[in-house]
């Protein structure tokens, strides 16, 4: 199996006040493809901030990360972004759907950006497959919770992306609602054989994949495949 | 190929996502549009309107004229200028005119009127119109043709009589236009047609008389104008005598409405700043909502450009918008311009919309809504989008090259478009100094009271108090570009205010016992001591009697003036060379004069003749204290030395002089006398002018009182031009104002919602909002007020050189109106968050 992610002593530290706030402190992790990988670990000891560089949307002060065979210290901003959008899908606890767009417009954002020219009828698909055909012209504010992380998982998947970086997807849901997306994670991946990277409070949620870490303060306390 | 296919995507894209999202903020956007829109048809009407009004000024030259070109002087042409009308194939038509008093024997009426004894078939083109039309044939033979409005006002009909000097005729119609006749100059001294041949018998041609000797022409086809003029006027100069052509004539037309037009202009440009101001502003507010989206958009792939370009190209297509709107809105204000203006335009304006005045608009709403949303702009370039995953909000880094190229590309954009509007670099440059610094005081004020705030805030005082107070200066407060926006506004209305009230003062008569306002002229020597009886029979004083001796410039410092006349190089002005000067003599000063140079009276034992020059005559002639000119006193060569520069103020309704001479010099030189008078009201003055009429028909009369009313008349005209732009910029003002409310509402909302929810209620918050807008609108209006203040005892300083005292106008109706506008646009504009429940509130501002 091939890499998908590779992560190699990696470091981060942010400014805070007067002081240096090491944030990560030397986690080296891989994820194959197709694999569903869980980072786990309480408040504070570095879970998003891993998920964020992993994804490319931060720079690592020391360390490196291979996503998708690509270096990402050795790409720009663009370039990374470009990375994203080819290859990366993005799950958020707060869906983060964008306000001024319909449902359907979110979800064909990352195909449109490609430049795929049946964009639409690739997003209605989608949108069919989450369950929210009938759904397409609203605003994320007229969809519930639920419906509105179906709308961002519909969109993650859009590119049949090689990774899928999820932050607490089901953190900002009820229980019931939470497994339902749970479960549509699951499939999407199984289905398209997208990588799956969790980040969650959730144990349960990480017991269900193939390998999860455990976080504290910025250190890998446990390794679990 | 594939990437020029991707190119092509992108920028459909881009365009997609800029509608989308737009769609989706249509409320905010309009508002940005529509401060555009009125921006833009505020430029957009009055340079269009100046333009057409020139171009209509061209197109209707000849009959502005009458005559494809004139030959006039100042008195009865030589030889050589009749041998130079000869070679033209002769004159087609003449005209002499001056001013006199016409009485009306059936109603012992009198007035002072133009009068303008023509012959030919002048005028060869355009409007000689009256009423009945038959009567532009009828006074040719035995008549005359009297202004309508004159008719009107002394109840005259035709076949009544006027008398001018010691002519009556009978009056054959009404006179409604003729070419070479203004409204302004009209209303003062009215036009009368008469046959050419009836001039000398009226017998008011006489010693010191103003009168101008016309000679009208019809050009040959395709005869060149210029040619002609360029030709002909420094052979007519020599001789005293002048030439207009039609082209001419349209040329110094268009020059006399151009200043007004270019004024307008800068009051319609100003408008438009002030909406940029309010786009630069609500586009800060509108960008930081949209930070979120835009660090999502990157998550998704999209590069920084790409998600900068979303923006702009939001921005580029409402500035298309406005602008298009905005030169349409221009179109159907400057169809308010004639009516406005009424009869102080000479022509009519036909308004049309020009492919130019689109062109124009749209220029101007996009590179102005493009240019001040910029710097908002920029910080979609430095949005991380780590801020999807981080519930802190970054504080987004601009670099200091780029904040101070946008600033540079604003302040040379505004540069350029007013050196384009004024044609002056330096007034422009002045213009853009006065406008920043505006800007620069009105922001320093809204900052150091936020500062202030903070530094001194009332912890002591109630919760609302508290709360209000804290708003103003809160993150995201609207301090800032409320008293931007509201501070201009009211700076220019009353700036405007201020400005025509000093013009007024000073034109006014002083109301004392010694102030003249009556001013007869061309009294000759011997009717002097008859005049002045007949004055005080009547129980008036005789102010002045000042006497007036005609002259010449013969030499400047020992140099012939037609020497001068032949240096190309000279600076010295053709009015001193050509002009015959009316000068008077006394060993004092008026209280129009101040000596700026030397002294006057000239010492006791001053041995010479002593002038004293104004000090525009001074640098026009280029003469300075000890210099020698010499005058040509009715023939009689006089050399004369300056002792003294006298600075006179010209718009004093009085009589002035470019010239004095010192007692002892002059007394016996022929003359005539101009005396003043001071009438007690309307009725006495017409009587006066009666007996005067009938006693000596040579005199002029010039009743200042209806003067005064006069300017007060053609100000009130022009300043409700002037005032109706300004309104515009208060409307802008609101726009902005409406936009920074609409655009920070979430955050008010919000605020109000969780007040709510913690039990405040809906009069606490109502009067939180309350609170923060009328110090609001007290901070901009009262600021706009003491600006305007402070412009306008700049003005009187250095322009009007006067004293300046505020009218009260501006503090007690202007600045509590705007206070009133803004209070109730805030607190309106928020009732939503009191009328509803916190939850329906919050979901509806989620909506």
């Amino acid at each position: 199996m091939s890499k998908i992610l590779k992560v190699q002593h990696l470091h981060k530290t942010y400014r805070s006040g007067e002081h240096d706030l090491t944030v990560l402190n030397d986690v080296s992790f891989e994820v194959d493809s197709g694999e569903t990988f869980a980072i786990v670990g309480p408040s504070g000891s570095g879970k998003t901030t891993l998920l964020g560089l992993c994804a490319g949307l931060d720079i690592t002060d020391q360390g490196d990360i291979w996503l998708c065979d690509q270096h990402l210290a050795s790409l720009d901003e663009d370039g990374r972004a470009r990375l994203r959008n080819q290859k990366v899908g993005f799950v958020f606890q707060d869906f983060q759907l964008l306000p001024t767009l319909t449902a359907l417009e979110n979800v064909i954002v990352p195909l449109e950006l490609r430049g795929i020219k049946k964009a639409s009828e690739q997003g209605k698909e989608l949108l069919a497959k989450v369950g929210l055909e009938d759904r397409s012209g609203h605003y994320p504010s007229q969809l519930s919770g639920g419906e509105q992380q179906r709308v961002a998982l519909a969109r993650a998947f859009a590119n049949k992306p090689a990774v899928l970086f999820a932050d607490e997807p089901t953190g900002n849901l009820d229980d019931e609602t939470g497994a339902k997306i749970e479960k549509l994670l699951f499939e999407l991946n199984k289905e398209q054989g997208t990588a799956l990277v969790i980040v969650t409070h959730d144990l349960e949620l990480a017991q269900k994949t193939d390998k999860s870490i455990r976080l504290r303060s910025g250190k890998i306390e446990e390794s679990i495949s | 190929m594939g990437e020029r296919q991707k190119k092509g995507t992108d920028i459909l894209w881009l365009f997609k996502m800029a509608w989308r999202d737009g769609k989706a903020s249509y409320g905010k956007l309009l508002l940005f549009i529509f401060s555009i829109i009125l921006g833009v048809a505020a430029v957009v009407s009055v340079h269009s309107f100046s333009g057409l009004l020139k171009e209509n000024i061209a197109l209707q030259s000849k009959a502005l004229l009458g005559a494809d070109f004139v030959i006039e002087s100042d008195k009865p042409v030589n030889e050589r200028v009749m041998g130079i009308m000869d070679s033209l194939g002769g004159a087609d038509a003449k005209e002499i005119n001056f001013l006199s008093m016409g009485a009306f024997p059936g109603n012992e009426g009198t007035k002072l009127m133009e009068v303008r004894g023509v012959d030919g078939d002048f005028p060869f083109y355009g409007g000689l119109e009256a009423e009945p039309p038959t009567a532009i044939n009828d006074f040719r033979q035995n008549g005359a043709l009297v202004d309508a409005t004159t008719m009107l006002q002394f109840n005259l009909k035709v076949g009544d009589s006027i008398k001018l000097g010691a002519v009556t005729l009978p009056i054959a119609g009404g006179l409604k236009t003729v070419p070479g006749s203004n409204s302004v100059f009209g209303a003062i001294a009215p036009p009368v047609l008469i046959p050419f041949t009836y001039i000398d018998a009226t017998g008011l041609v006489q010693t010191g008389s103003r009168i101008d000797y016309k000679y009208y022409f019809k050009a040959d086809e395709g005869q060149d104008m210029e040619v002609l003029n360029n030709e002909l006027d420094p052979i007519l100069d020599d001789e005293d005598a002048d030439i207009d052509t039609h082209v001419s004539e349209a040329r110094r037309m268009g020059r006399r409405y151009e200043n007004f037009g270019k004024f307008l202009n800068l009051v319609g440009f100003i408008s438009l700043l002030l909406g940029c101001v309010g786009i630069a502003s609500g586009m800060s507010i509108y960008i930081r909502m949209k930070l979120k989206s835009i660090a999502v958009l990157k998550c998704l792939g999209a590069t920084k450009y790409q998600s900068y370009l979303i923006f702009f190209v939001q921005i580029a297509c409402m500035g298309v918008i406005g602008g298009l709107l905005g030169s349409l809105t221009g179109f159907f204000i400057q169809r308010l311009f004639p009516v406005l203006l009424g009869d102080l335009l000479p022509i009519d304006v036909g308004i049309s919309l020009s492919f130019q005045d689109v062109v124009l608009g749209l220029a101007l709403g996009v590179t102005m809504s493009v240019l001040f949303a910029l710097y908002p702009l920029i910080k979609t370039l430095y949005v991380s989008p780590l801020q999807t995953l981080r519930v802190v909000e970054e504080r987004v880094p601009r670099s200091s090259w780029t904040t101070l190229a946008v600033g540079t590309g604003i302040v040379l954009f505004v540069l350029g478009f007013s050196f384009w509007l004024l044609g002056d670099f330096e007034r422009s440059l002045y213009f853009v100094i006065g406008l920043s610094v505006v800007f620069l005081i009105l922001t320093g004020v809204a900052k150091f009271f936020m500062g202030l705030l903070k530094r001194f805030f009332p912890y002591s005082w109630s919760f609302t108090a508290r709360q209000g107070l804290r708003n103003l200066f809160r993150p995201q407060n609207q301090t800032l570009i409320l008293v931007l926006s509201i501070g201009i506004g009211t700076f220019l209305i009353s700036t405007l205010y201020f400005t025509k009230d000093m013009l007024l003062q000073k034109a006014s008569i002083e109301d004392s016992a010694n102030s003249a306002n009556m001013i007869l002229m061309d009294i000759q020597n011997g009717q002097a001591d008859a005049v002045s009886n007949t004055i005080t029979s009547s129980g008036l004083p005789v102010i002045d009697l000042i006497p007036i001796v005609t002259m010449r410039v013969e030499r400047l410092k020992g140099r012939h003036v037609d020497d001068i006349q032949k240096d190309t190089t000279s600076q010295v002005s053709r009015w001193i060379l050509n002009h015959e000067f009316r000068v008077t003599y006394r060993d004092s000063l008026i209280n129009s004069e101040r000596i700026i140079k030397g002294e006057w009276p000239p010492s006791k034992d001053y041995e010479g003749v002593a002038i004293s020059v104004s000090e525009d005559f001074a640098n026009r002639a280029k003469v300075n204290l000890g210099d020698q000119v010499t005058f040509n006193v009715q023939g009689r060569i006089m050399p004369a030395n300056v002792v003294s520069v006298r600075a006179v103020d010209w718009s004093r309704l009085q009589p002035n002089f470019s010239v004095v001479f010192a007692n002892g010099v002059l007394e016996k030189a022929p003359q005539f006398k101009v005396m003043t008078t001071r009438t007690g009201d309307d009725v006495s003055s017409a009587q006066l002018q009666q007996k005067l009429v009938k006693a000596f028909p040579n005199v002029s009369i010039l009743d200042l009182n209806r003067m005064l009313t006069l300017l007060e008349d053609i100000l009130g005209k022009i300043s409700w031009v002037i005032n109706f732009m300004a309104f515009f910029s208060i409307f802008v003002g609101v726009a902005v104002l409406m936009g920074a409310i609409y655009s920070s509402k979430h955050q008010r909302v919000k605020q109000g919602a969780l007040l709510r929810t913690m039990g405040a209620k809906g009069t606490q918050i109502l009067n939180i909002i309350s609170i923060e807008y009328a110090i609001l609108g007290f901070l901009g209006a009262f600021m706009g007020v003491v600006l305007a203040v402070l412009a306008n005892f700049l003005l009187a300083w250095a322009l009007f050189d006067m004293t300046f005292t505020p009218s009260a106008i501006p503090f007690i109706v202007i600045m509590p109106l705007i206070i009133l506008l803004v209070f109730l646009l805030g607190v309106g504009n928020s009732l939503g968050i009191v009328r509803n429940s916190p939850l329906i509130v919050l979901r509806k501002e989620k909506e």
